[in-house]
């Protein structure tokens, strides 16, 4: 952001907290940005003439008697084809020594779709991962969160649903990320001969944390672009939001602001729905979808991050590691794609939903006859015959490094229903039994 | 002379405005930025400060900007033409609106004044008439769409003239009518009321005596909510409360839906926008738009809008009651709307109640509960207005302030139950720690015994009965494992499977079964009941667990099937067959 002649220079603070600074200054805007000792920031409360500013950078360092200048405008992108492959920072600045984006500056943050301009999402986005396409079936338009604890690969598992997508464009919007997540993503993409298609937005942990909130409305606006200008079907990565969140806090700590449940701002809700609703299917083809990561503490899911979250998104995939088969799995019992209904036994094979239920809730015998065997008491051969269907489905479905179409994701269903199971124990309507029962040996 | 102002400072969307003149608490502004006017809504006046929440995004707003005073609160505008919109929280047409975002300050009419209406008039000159009365009625979709006197006009008047029957719009003045004084007053089709204020233009309110079918069993059969009373549904994110209150409102024996969308999802609204319109309306057949109204007010839409957009349903739905309408109000969620107090409190720096909401949220959500309500209009004809609201409870604690202010004004509780969502038994509704206070009605419960059955509501407490000795016997089981019990403790687990399998769950989004017809309803239960009387004997409780899994299986068979018919039957005979086996 380059500064214009003739601004008014303010050299005077008369505030100064962790994330923000604040001054006397007139025909200051709401929101509009400023440049504070070098630092980006913006304006987030104006008071008569003392005008609060939010420093993106952090205000270490920052003198009573640095220099103020206000740009006049909100926050920008420079939007255009030349946002392709390339790699930026928090604020929108081209990295590794690369030009300046051509393109034309695009207020970030900016309004929301009218709702009855959206189109009903149909589009259904195949992963390969039967945890995902089976059970939890995404859709173009959709927003999703892994919820995942630290210790999860779920920048992998996003990387790998990211490539396999066949989205037009993929943006990644990274928060607090940690360098090494940040090659690994930058490197799986290379590899793939994807970079054509990928853009990234990146706030590293080596980056002062408030920088972050500005990393989802960069990401999201080249995003309403190339899905409102191009047509373009495009997937946004957010990772990870639990972080993003916690520079919300910091900031309304600094305001003074009373805190809600768990130390976060009481507009925590409508600060994750502004991002997440833009998640969006639009008439003309091109749609927005979105995948988010909230890391959860200890797979507490009641924590005001991810409960906010989950009361945003449609749905949520929980990765957990299943010790059965040593593996990492989308749990089926906590995991939900709200807009599953849209497309399964629609756009995938009619059996699709009978046979998705039955198979869960038949897991679900197998984790009571778990529960049995673990508080000491016999167990019945029915509850046999479910632990075993659980541990070859956990196996052969459940399992994140599993890549087949969801065809043979039900045939393969079926098959451990049959091997397993009597019809009447799987309980699925007599016409898809008739037509999908694999024929006895 | 309206009352002016200029902005002294910008928190968020709370605005501080020094006034040159008296203003009113709630009175509505507009402020000016650059060639934009935003609408907002005084919230508190300190000396010559009004501090007003902003309906809109502040972004670019300045100290000193122009804002210019009403004179009003906010007002919803009434009239024909209501039904089948879509409106934001604000009631602008959204269907108004051009191009594919929302732009701040494109405020829309209401109402489409270029649009003629048949009217037929109801009243003759010299009759006497007050606020409410019905001076004519138009054709709106399938309804009489009633024209009012305006609730504002308090005293009675006399018509002096009323034009014939004919063609009009909204505007035409379509009766004169003179005050005790002889002052004259034009009366068009339209007219205005404050949203926060209840209409009251009505006899009295008994305590509700029917009950609205809802095609949904659980509530139906076990919980059944009564025509002009409150319900609402709590539970965490994911368990359901969305997919029943849409169910509910494609099935509903409502004359009209009002469905507010507070603060939720928009591709959720998008689904309503996309499917009402070809989905028919079960008893008149037509399509169920016809009978709908959407106030839209999506999570990523102002957030000070959320509050209006529950009053602005409110508002309309008591309108409708007013012609003597079954109106069934859906607003999902009040959480939303009490965050959106919750944000405002804050900014306002007042001192913060449990969980850092407002101190008087509960006085607010009661107020709000009480506006719902079956009445007797001043002609004697009945009007009712049913409100269901969803809940959203942070961390799905119920022990929270919205829910626990909810509970107290409502009369019919829903809870989903997590558990219940994670085993994928839709509806989740909680069938023990759910109730409807209706069942407990004397006049309900004539009501129930005259319409479906002399023995109904003891049938249901029979059946509520086998679930509750089913959910005892099962922990009993749990603590000393399958042998450790009596065989009969397993039989009785199974009893309650057997009602929770084929009464309580329901599946949403299958043709048959999403929605059940009371008589079809009274069925079921028949059969299920006279099934769990049966005595049956096992030697061991595998034997008993196969036996019930089979059964359900050709039970859920018949859910799934068109009711009555050949199919129907046929599973019916393999019920049969199944309990004589077993009875031999
Ligand atoms: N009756 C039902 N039949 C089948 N599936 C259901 C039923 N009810 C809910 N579901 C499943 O649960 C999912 C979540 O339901 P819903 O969106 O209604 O939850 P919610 O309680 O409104 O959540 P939130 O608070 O986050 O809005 C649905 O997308 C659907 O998959
Ligand atoms: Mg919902």
């Amino acid at each position: 952001m380059e500064t214009k002649a003739f601004q008014k220079i303010y050299t005077q603070l008369v505030g100064i907290t962790k994330a923000t600074c604040s001054l006397r200054a007139q025909g200051v805007a709401n929101e509009e940005l400023a440049m504070v000792h070098g630092r980006l920031a913006q304006v987030v409360k104006i008071i008569g003439d003392v005008v609060t500013l939010q420093v993106f950078g952090g205000t270490e360092g920052i003198p009573t008697n640095a220099e103020v200048i206000f740009y006049g405008e909100p926050p920008k992108l420079k939007v255009g084809d030349d946002l392709a492959g390339r790699f930026f920072n928090a604020y929108g600045e081209p990295l590794f020594g690369s030009t300046d984006v051509e393109g034309s500056p695009k207020e970030i943050g900016g309004p929301s779709v009218n709702p009855l301009r959206r189109k009903q999402p149909s589009e259904l986005i195949a992963t390969g991962i039967a945890g995902i396409d089976l059970n939890n079936t995404l859709v173009t338009g959709q927003k999703i969160p892994f919820f995942a604890d630290p210790d999860q690969p779920y920048n992998q598992v996003m990387a790998n649903v990211a490539l396999r997508a066949k989205a037009d464009k993929i943006i990644l919007g990274g928060m607090g990320l940690t360098n090494d997540d940040f090659l690994y993503f930058k490197n799986v993409f290379e590899n793939a001969g994807a970079l054509d298609r990928i853009i990234c937005f990146v706030n590293t942990t080596e980056q002062p944390p408030v920088e972050r909130l500005l990393v989802p409305d960069m990401a999201l606006t080249a995003a309403e672009y190339f899905a409102t200008e191009k047509n373009e079907k495009v997937l946004v990565l957010l990772t990870d939001m639990t972080l993003y969140a916690d520079a919300l806090s910091i900031v309304s700590n600094r305001m003074d602001q009373i805190p809600s449940k768990d130390s976060m701002p009481g507009s925590l809700y409508s600060d994750l729905a502004k991002v997440y609703e833009k998640a969006v299917q639009f008439p003309d083809g091109g749609s927005i979808t979105i995948i988010a990561v909230t890391t959860l503490s200890g797979g507490d899911i009641t924590h005001a991050i991810p409960d906010n979250t989950g009361y945003i998104t449609e749905g949520q995939l929980f990765l957990r590691k299943d010790s059965d088969t040593n593996k990492v799995i989308v749990d089926p019992f906590r995991s939900l794609s709200r807009l599953k209904q849209l497309v399964i036994g629609k756009k995938t094979r009619e059996d699709h939903p009978q046979v998705m239920n039955a198979a869960v809730r038949l897991y679900a015998d197998a984790a009571n006859a778990k529960t049995k065997l673990e508080n000491g008491f016999d167990l019945s051969e029915y509850d046999e015959r479910c632990l075993k269907f659980a541990h070859d489905y956990s196996l052969r479905l459940l399992a994140i490094d599993i890549n087949i179409d969801i065809d043979a994701m039900l045939n393969q269903t079926w098959e451990l229903f049959a091997k397993y199971f009597t019809k009447a124990e799987v309980a699925i309507r007599q016409e898809f039994v008739k037509k999908y029962w694999p024929a006895e040996q | 002379m309206k009352t002016k102002g200029k902005v002294t400072g910008i928190i968020a969307n709370l605005v501080s405005v020094e006034v040159d003149s008296p203003v009113a608490q709630n009175e509505i502004c507009y402020i000016y930025r650059g060639g934009v006017k935003l609408m907002a809504e005084v919230i508190k006046v300190i000396g010559k400060n009004a501090y007003v929440q902003v309906f809109e995004s502040t972004r670019g707003l300045k100290v000193n900007d122009t804002v210019e005073f009403e004179g009003h609160m906010l007002e919803a505008t009434l009239g024909p033409g209501l039904l089948s919109k879509n409106y934001d929280g604000l009631q602008h047409d959204l269907s108004k609106m051009d191009g594919i975002f929302l732009k701040a300050g494109d405020y829309t009419d209401a109402l489409d004044y270029d649009v003629d209406w048949e009217f037929t008039p109801l009243v003759k000159v010299g009759d006497e008439i007050t606020a409410g009365c019905w001076i004519g009625e138009v054709p709106e979709n399938w309804i009489n769409h009633k024209i009012m006197v305006p609730f504002k006009l308090t005293g009675t008047y006399t018509v002096k003239s009323i034009v014939e029957k004919g063609v009009y719009k909204i505007k035409d003045t379509i009766a004169v009518v003179t005050d005790g004084d002889g002052n004259s007053i034009n009366l068009s089709m339209e007219q205005k009321w404050p949203v926060k204020m209840a209409i009251t233009a009505y006899k009295d309110k008994p305590r509700p005596f029917k009950i609205m079918e809802t095609g949904v069993r659980s509530i139906d059969t076990f919980n059944p909510i009564a025509e002009g009373s409150t319900g609402f549904i709590p539970g965490p994110f994911g368990c359901g409360k969305t997919v029943l209150q849409h169910a509910i409102s494609k099935q509903a024996e409502a004359d009209l839906i009002i469905v507010a969308a507070c603060g939720e999802r928009a591709n959720e609204v998008v689904e309503i926008f996309a499917e009402f319109p070809h989905l028919d309306d079960p008893r008149t057949g037509r399509k169920l738009m016809e009978r709908t109204t959407i106030i839209a007010n999506t999570s990523n839409m102002p957030v000070a809008a959320r509050e209006a957009s529950v009053y602005t349903a409110m508002t309309i739905a008591e309108y409708y009651r007013g012609m003597g309408l079954k109106v069934l109000l859906l607003a999902d969620s009040t959480s939303r709307w009490a965050q959106a107090l919750r944000e405002m409190s804050n900014r306002l720096e007042e001192l913060p109640g449990p969980d850092a909401f407002p101190m008087d949220l509960p006085a607010v959500i009661a107020n709000f509960y009480a506006r719902a309500g079956l009445v007797y209009l001043n002609n004697g004809q009945t009007g009712s207005v049913t409100f269901i609201g969803t809940v959203s409870p942070a961390g799905g604690n119920l022990k929270e302030p919205v829910t626990e202010s909810t509970k107290k004004a409502a009369r019919c509780f829903y809870a989903l139950s997590q558990q219940r969502a994670d085993g994928k038994r839709y509806p989740a509704i909680d069938p023990m720690d759910s109730y409807s206070k209706y069942l407990e009605y004397p006049e309900i419960i004539d009501y129930l015994n005259e319409t479906i059955d002399a023995k109904w509501v003891e049938t249901v407490l029979k059946a509520k009965n086998f679930v509750q000795r089913g959910k005892e016997a099962y922990e009993q089981i749990n603590i000393l494992g399958d042998d450790g019990v009596p065989v009969e403790y397993h039989d009785r687990f199974w009893k309650a499977e057997l009602i929770d399998f084929i009464i309580l769950q329901q599946d949403a989004f299958d043709k048959i079964d999403a929605s059940t017809p009371l008589l079809r309803q009274k069925f079921m239960l028949d059969l299920i009941v006279g099934i769990c009387d049966n005595p049956f004997k096992f030697e061991h409780f595998e034997e008993c667990s196969t036996f019930y899994k089979g059964l359900i299986n050709s039970l859920k068979q018949m859910n799934y099937s068109v009711y009555e018919s050949e199919e129907f039957f046929k599973f019916e005979e393999e019920v049969k067959s199944i309990i004589n086996e077993r009875k031999a």
